[in-house]
């Protein structure tokens, strides 16, 4: 890929003490994509990301982000960068207004301060000290002031959480937006459904490595989206994975009607948890 | 490059001062404590003189200017120190350091602050002294320059060395709990609460090791009456080895913070 804005080969990172954290984590982002890296706490997503950012070194692999490495990315590279970290951290006593204001002035080319508070939706709020503001509406301000420098690339590390369920909707329409406007995100989130809604492709991991890479609607590769037919027989759970769900309950009925019958097409949530060794579904052979 | 960190400094001094007394805390124990110290010592010791027979002083007239010495320590040192430890500790220099934002900017913002405050802070107290407790200010100019320099050096030096102190404590939350007992101990050692000359011998040269001791006799050269040059230890007010030390000390701390400043505490 010629154009990608994230180049991730070999990945490692091992911390004191010992303990790896990355082992050989590989794959890019293209231009304009929103790419997803979903993975339970601790495999590795925070680190991953945070060494994109600069602000981890890497034990060993290669690590290109908008063409530089991040271990040496100047002023001028962070300037084309958004981030909004996992966690909000401080609230300063400024406002809304003034943080973004305060922020935008270290940027090249910013957006409008006050086109970007309404875009998440603080406007009411503009003028209110930060330290007086929820916790969902705080992560807003993170989220505002990660993309008012205009950032070709934007880091996204579960952005939503604390989030309620219209402002997680009108956040989508957030990233719909600067996707249409041609900014390439890297996203972790702990909702499977936000990551379907928003990335094109995404990578799963665990333990320090990649487990999938793919398009979201490809991820786990055909066999890990192979329906799935649920019912029970005299009191116990059953089920079997098949391309041919209909001939299966069929063959079912024949004999009166199966109780509790169910056909299931995985969901992300589904494949993902089949990775991260849920017992929810397990991958048929 | 150099335009936009010198315009980016300026905006981070705007910030910071107006974020400053937005905090309670510091407002308190940072910028009117020398000014508590200032009240209590003077209506304490109102009935006592202070000095030389002949030359007698009153306590608010006595202590004047190891309070504003303290007052260099505190909106220096301990503001610093303390201030960027619970930046370190809260994510604000995590976030800063994923901004273009150079961190010369963001030590002309924190310079800046020390200065402004550092400054009114200086004002409160002189003013205070001269109208609520009539200490005669100095008139010649000359006095006024040695407070300058003083001033701007100490409140510099001690900045410095508070951005380098900042990397000692392990999390915002220890901060204060390592730099006060610091700051405190020096104001006792240095001739801020206690007569200098008053202090054994070996308890002098300790505290004229640290900076607080010299800025505390450049203090006492401009409010003090001439007099008053003759009970110093050394009979002088000695200004060319007060600049010396608070010079060596600034390029010490010039050092350190260039060594050991990072936006975060990288593998913490």
């Amino acid at each position: 890929m010629t154009d990608a804005v994230v180049r991730v080969e070999d990945l490692r990172k091992m911390y004191k003490g010992g303990v790896e954290a990355l082992r050989g984590v590989s794959f890019e982002i293209a231009r304009g994509e929103t790419f997803a890296l979903l993975g339970p706490n601790g495999a590795g997503k925070s680190t991953t990301i945070e060494i994109l950012e600069g602000y981890r070194d890497r034990t060993s692999g290669v690590v290109e982000v908008l063409g530089a490495d991040p271990q040496h990315g100047g002023l001028d590279w962070k300037a084309r960068l958004g981030i909004v970290l996992q966690s909000t951290g401080e609230a300063p006593a400024a406002s809304v207004r003034e943080q973004l204001a305060h922020f935008a002035g270290f940027y090249p080319n910013p957006r409008d301060v006050d086109e970007v508070i309404a875009a998440v939706g603080l406007t009411a709020k503009a003028k209110t000290s930060i330290r007086k503001l929820s916790g969902g509406q705080r992560r807003r301000v993170d989220v505002a002031l990660g993309i008012v420098g205009r950032p070709e690339l934007l880091f996204l590390d579960e952005p939503t959480t604390g989030f309620d369920p219209e402002a997680r909707r009108s956040f989508w329409d957030l990233i719909r937006r600067l996707q249409d406007e041609g900014t390439t995100i890297l996203l972790t989130t702990h909702y499977l459904d936000e990551a379907a809604e928003l990335s094109s492709r995404a990578a799963i991991i665990t333990d320090g490595e990649v487990a999938a890479l793919g398009r979201i609607d490809e991820l786990g590769g055909s066999e890990a989206r192979v329906p799935i037919v649920r019912w029970r027989e005299n009191g116990v759970a059953r089920e079997e994975r098949t391309e041919n769900p209909g001939a299966l309950v069929a063959r079912l009925s024949a004999n009166g009607e199966p109780e509790r019958l169910e056909i299931i097409r995985p969901s992300l949530e589904d494949i993902y948890l089949s990775f991260v060794g849920s017992s929810r579904v397990e991958v048929a052979a | 490059m150099i335009a936009s960190t010198l315009r980016n400094g300026a905006s981070r001094v705007g910030y910071e001062v107006r974020n400053y007394f937005r905090q309670g805390d510091t407002v308190f124990f940072t910028f009117l404590f020398p000014l508590v110290m200032l009240l209590i010592f003077s209506v304490a010791f109102s009935s006592g003189t202070f000095g030389p027979p002949g030359a007698e002083l009153t306590a608010a007239e006595f202590y004047l200017p190891g309070m504003l010495a303290a007052g260099l320590l505190l909106s220096g040192l301990q503001n610093m120190s303390i201030d960027i430890a619970m930046e370190r500790g809260d994510g604000t220099l995590k976030r800063l350091g994923g901004t273009p934002l150079s961190p010369v900017s963001y030590f002309i913002g924190k310079l800046g602050q020390v200065l402004v405050t550092g400054l009114l802070q200086s004002a409160v107290l002189i003013l205070v002294a001269a109208t609520v407790f009539g200490v005669e200010l100095p008139t010649d100019p000359g006095r006024w320059a040695t407070f300058a320099w003083v001033f701007l050096l100490g409140v510099t030096t001690c900045a410095i060395l508070g951005i380098g102190l900042s990397a000692l404590p392990r999390s915002g939350r220890s901060a204060t709990a390592v730099v006060i007992p610091i700051v405190l101990v020096l104001q006792f050692i240095s001739g801020v609460y206690i007569a200098f000359a008053g202090l054994p011998e070996w308890l002098r040269n300790v505290a004229s090791a640290f900076p607080l001791k010299w800025l505390a006799q450049g203090m006492r050269a401009v409010f003090l009456p001439a007099e008053f040059e003759a009970a110093e230890p050394s009979g002088s007010w000695d200004l060319p080895l007060i600049a010396l030390a608070c010079g060596l000390w600034l390029v010490v701390g010039l050092i350190v913070v260039r060594v050991t400043f990072r936006w975060i505490r990288k593998d913490a």
